[in-house]
């Protein structure tokens, strides 16, 4: 019943959405980027399209035929966009720029780009903001090196609409059988790397032919003007009828409210909806969607393109990055995975580099594992594991980012499956993610195999500590290394020991020794090691043990986690001291090391350390001496190891029984 | 339905004030008290809900005309806007090789210069858009300035997927452009639906209107009988007159205006 509704509600979404495309196109812009090799008259085309469409400004075209006759050329239409002095000297485009014009209606924004392979990040700039493209190869020529790789980048930034002009047809006598050569040469290119392009036109940049009108050389042509295919296009729009993602790119606070402010990248947003939050696994209900003015009417959803701000219903850990889903579809959560990438940077990707990676407003680092394929875009051939990717290259390659990022293949989910990378605050290089092979990495909730039955113990927890006289529990001390977990959770256990309890501590490097020695630094081994001491101090505290662990425990989610192993019995001790302090106690060497860059996934350095919220209790080690420190936390232990009324009753049953047995 | 586009530009340009008020502090906006930077306000009030979380800078020559100088100032009040007035240098101590309109649009420049020296400003937004100019035409959304404040053209960074470059060195800054793909007719729209205030001089009186705004010995009414919004983006579905054309700075020569902007010029 319930999938048959949602089924429904799936295709009203999409019917909805057509009738919208439809409404739309005589309302919205379409952008259209112009691409193909160097010279082949992409900028012409432009000038063409906008004098034959009556949209140039006043005086533009006189302005044009004065800078062309300045340089002695013949009327030069490029100069209309390429306006920078050295393009004009050159006749070379250097940087993408845009023009609108409307024409029947239709609002259009051509996105000019240049065609020199040294411009290739100018061209993806202007690409990466088109819904369709012109590919333009000129008749003399035919298909050429930029007219590949342009294609094929098409192809990678997700164009499919694409319309193929055969230009400068002038200058081989609009000849039909040179025309037929470079059509079918380039429809076959398109194919093997999946564009089907809707048209092929033959025209004449220079004399207007086939681009608004059919002009009077090209007779033999059936199809219809360029303008025309352009009609038929439709803007692209925000991915309404997938699952929901809200990036937080912000957080407001104010006295009265805290608002997550961000973007609808896809579904749709409503109040009331429970979220969950990733990476941390958090969840909450959704209170609000505020806006500006307040207006009468409350918001109560936000559809995929909007930018909103809303409220929820607790306190829970938000910061720009998470990702904001419902809980059942929420995005993938990996710190490995493949990529489909262009390199722009004048330095060669390397294996082993590390570089800031931005995938929507979550920005981490990664580091290239492997480059499991580079590809020539002029034959599409490939070479397995290279050593490199050099400038304007494609290549398959693999990221291990150093946390947990939550993310969706590309093909799942366009606005969420794609990255830039970063060197030097810049961006030099970008490409879309896939899974293969890889395995989605949000933790189990639940037990693995669904053939687990708990059996009842014969005897409660509550007779175990009635003897003991005091109760069990997880004392779990968290703080960056050096902060001084390990030598107050040893000194703790002998005072404890001495005075009478059964008492344990689980230390870090201890139990990487032998439990996890199987764990290395990486998050997901983190996250792991962590769960693992969390379970087994559960068990320490329900026999009735004082289990005091020592362990970085850098993450909320993770902490979070194992409070939940004992929900009843687990304390969080924050052991508190400055990045500075620890960095200069360095007892282990470690922090040397790891600003040598010996050590990767360092807290503190490398790697995040997340301050408790709200910890049960704070142990400043920067201010106070070990002994103070030291009781202080023996004083928190033994004032929550007090048993209750209950267990006090049975307590006195117990030494009863024990009574009778002795005698 | 018809303004549909409208709701795409206005998130879009959400979208670039929330980034940089995100990564780039401090930040600082260019007010003309033009159009388009009124927009621009009102979308940062929409941002940030209802306050407008940075200075708003006016680059002051003492030649703006009077209605420019009470609108300002009933927008300060009424918006609650945190105002910094820098004054321009005067225009004796310009270039003198530069030609008169050139030199007057100059002192600008050098304004902007002395602010970023002193106030130390890694972002600064401004309401330029790509169909003013054809070298605006090819700007970026964050556009990176050098320690001059000029704009290195033929090496812009790569801008794809709303990923900006946020970061730059010590001494260098950040121009922010919200508006960038917005068209004088999409402004005047969303003025009219979201009825945002616009000085009274870009209405028809005596035949005549301003349809950009500028210092007063450079700047020049248009002939015009549109005497309300509806009546603007009337005449302008169908003018082909460029709106800069009453803006002697543009038409002095080929080069003049490449000449301002890469010399640091909004």
């Amino acid at each position: 019943m319930k999938v048959k509704t949602a089924l429904k509600y799936y295709e009203l979404v999409v019917t909805c959405e057509d009738k919208i495309m439809k409404d739309r196109q005589l309302y919205e812009k379409l952008r259209i980027v112009i691409v193909g090799h160097v010279d082949h008259g992409k900028s012409t085309l432009i000038g063409r399209l906008l004098y034959d469409t009556n949209s140039l400004p006043d005086g533009s075209f006189e302005g044009m035929e004065k800078a062309s006759k300045k340089r002695g050329d013949v009327m030069e239409w490029s100069f209309l966009l390429d306006s920078f002095q050295a393009e004009r000297d050159q006749a070379v485009t250097i940087d993408t720029t845009q023009i609108n014009f409307t024409h029947n209606n239709h609002k259009y924004v051509i996105i000019d780009s240049p065609g020199h392979t040294e411009f290739l990040r100018n061209m993806i700039s202007g690409a990466a903001q088109a819904d369709a493209a012109i590919l333009v190869v000129d008749a003399d020529e035919g298909v050429q090196e930029q007219t590949k790789r342009h294609a094929y980048l098409l192809s990678m930034l997700g164009l499919r609409q694409v319309a193929v002009v055969i230009n400068k047809m002038d200058n081989v006598d609009y000849d039909i059988k040179i025309y037929e050569k470079i059509a079918s040469d380039v429809a076959s290119f398109l194919k093997s790397i999946n564009i089907r392009p809707t048209k092929i036109v033959p025209i004449s940049a220079r004399n207007g032919d086939m681009i608004v009108t059919r002009g009077d050389h090209l007779d033999w042509y059936e199809g219809r003007p360029l303008l025309d295919v352009l009609e038929g296009f439709d803007p692209s729009r925000p991915p309404i009828a997938r699952d929901m993602r809200f990036p937080v790119q912000d957080v407001y606070r104010s006295e009265e409210k805290r608002v997550i402010v961000g973007r609808v990248e896809s579904g749709i947003v409503r109040t009331g909806s429970k979220i969950l939050l990733s990476p941390t696994n958090e969840d909450a209900t959704i209170v609000s969607i505020e806006k500006w003015p307040k207006g009468k009417i409350e918001k109560v959803e936000a559809k995929a393109g909007e930018c909103i701000g809303i409220t929820l219903d607790k306190p829970v850990f938000v910061e720009r990055g998470h990702v904001i889903s419902l809980p059942k579809t929420p995005p993938m959560l990996s710190n490995v995975f493949r990529v489909h990438l262009f390199w722009l940077s004048k330095k060669p990707l390397k294996v082993g580099d590390v570089y800031k990676i931005s995938l929507s407003t979550f920005k981490c680092f990664a580091t290239v594992q492997s480059i499991d394929r580079g590809i020539d875009t002029n034959d599409l051939s490939f070479q397995e594991k290279a050593e490199q990717v050099g400038r304007n290259q494609v290549a398959e390659v693999t990221l291990r980012t150093h946390d947990m990022i939550a993310l969706d293949p590309y093909e799942n989910n366009y606005k969420m499956g794609r990255i830039v990378l970063y060197d030097a605050g810049e961006v030099c290089g970008g490409g879309t993610i896939s899974m293969e092979d890889y395995a989605d990495q949000r933790r189990l909730q639940k037990p693995k195999s669904e053939n687990i039955q708990k059996v009842d113990h014969l005897m409660s927890y509550s007779r175990r500590v009635a003897r003991n006289g005091y109760g069990g529990g997880v004392f779990w001390l968290t703080g960056l290394s050096g902060s001084g977990k390990s030598t107050l959770a040893m000194e703790v256990e002998r005072i404890l020991f001495d005075k009478g309890y059964q008492t344990y501590v689980l230390d870090g490097d201890n139990v990487r020794h032998g439990l996890n020695a199987d764990l290395g630094f990486s998050p997901e081994d983190r996250a792991e090691n962590i769960r693992r001491v969390g379970e087994v101090s559960s068990l320490m505290a329900s026999a009735g043990i004082i289990c005091i662990t020592a362990f970085i425990s850098p993450y909320r989610s993770d902490r979070n986690r194992a409070r939940e192993s004992s929900p009843n019995h687990f304390h969080e001790i924050a052991i508190s001291a400055s990045l500075h302090t620890c960095e200069e106690r360095d007892s282990k060497g470690l922090y040397k090391k790891a600003r040598k860059g010996e050590i990767t996934d360092f807290t503190g350095i490398s790697s995040p350390y997340e301050v408790p919220e709200n910890p049960d209790l704070t142990i400043n080690t920067e201010v106070n001496n070990i002994e103070t420190c030291v009781s202080q936390i023996v004083a928190y232990i033994e004032n929550n190891i007090k048993l209750t009324t209950e267990e006090l009753d049975l307590a006195g049953l117990e030494n009863l029984e024990e009574k009778i047995r002795v005698h | 339905m018809t303004d549909r586009y409208l709701d795409d530009l206005e998130a879009q340009s959400i979208y670039i004030l929330r980034e940089a008020f995100s990564q780039i502090k401090p930040l600082g906006m260019l007010w003309s008290v033009g159009k388009d930077s009124n927009a621009l306000l009102w979308l940062a009030q929409k941002a940030f809900y209802g306050k407008v979380p940075f200075p708003v800078i006016q680059l002051d020559t003492d030649m703006e005309l009077q209605e420019v100088y009470d609108f300002r100032d009933r927008m300060v009040k009424e918006w609650s806007l945190d105002l910094k007035i820098e004054k321009c240098p005067p225009e004796e101590e310009m270039d003198s090789t530069l030609s008169p309109a050139t030199r007057a649009a100059t002192r600008k420049t050098e304004g902007l210069r002395n602010l970023l020296r002193d106030s130390k400003y890694k972002g600064i937004i401004l309401g330029i858009r790509r169909d003013e100019q054809s070298m605006r035409a090819k700007e970026r959304v964050f556009s990176p300035r050098g320690l001059d404040g000029n704009w290195d053209f033929k090496n812009q960074p790569t801008e794809i997927w709303d990923q900006y470059k946020t970061e730059c060195p010590d001494g260098c800054h950040i121009r922010i452009h919200p508006l960038l793909a917005w068209t004088e007719i999409d402004i005047w729209r969303y003025t009219k639906r979201e009825q945002i205030p616009v000085v009274p001089l870009y209405f028809s009186q005596n035949g005549k209107r301003y349809r950009s705004l500028g210092e007063k010995n450079i700047t020049f009414p248009i002939e015009s009988m549109a005497s309300n919004i509806d009546e603007i983006i009337a005449e302008l579905e169908i003018t082909k007159t460029s709106e800069r054309s009453g803006r002697s700075m543009d038409h002095e020569s080929e080069d003049s205006f490449e000449i301002l902007r890469t010399g640091g010029y909004m």
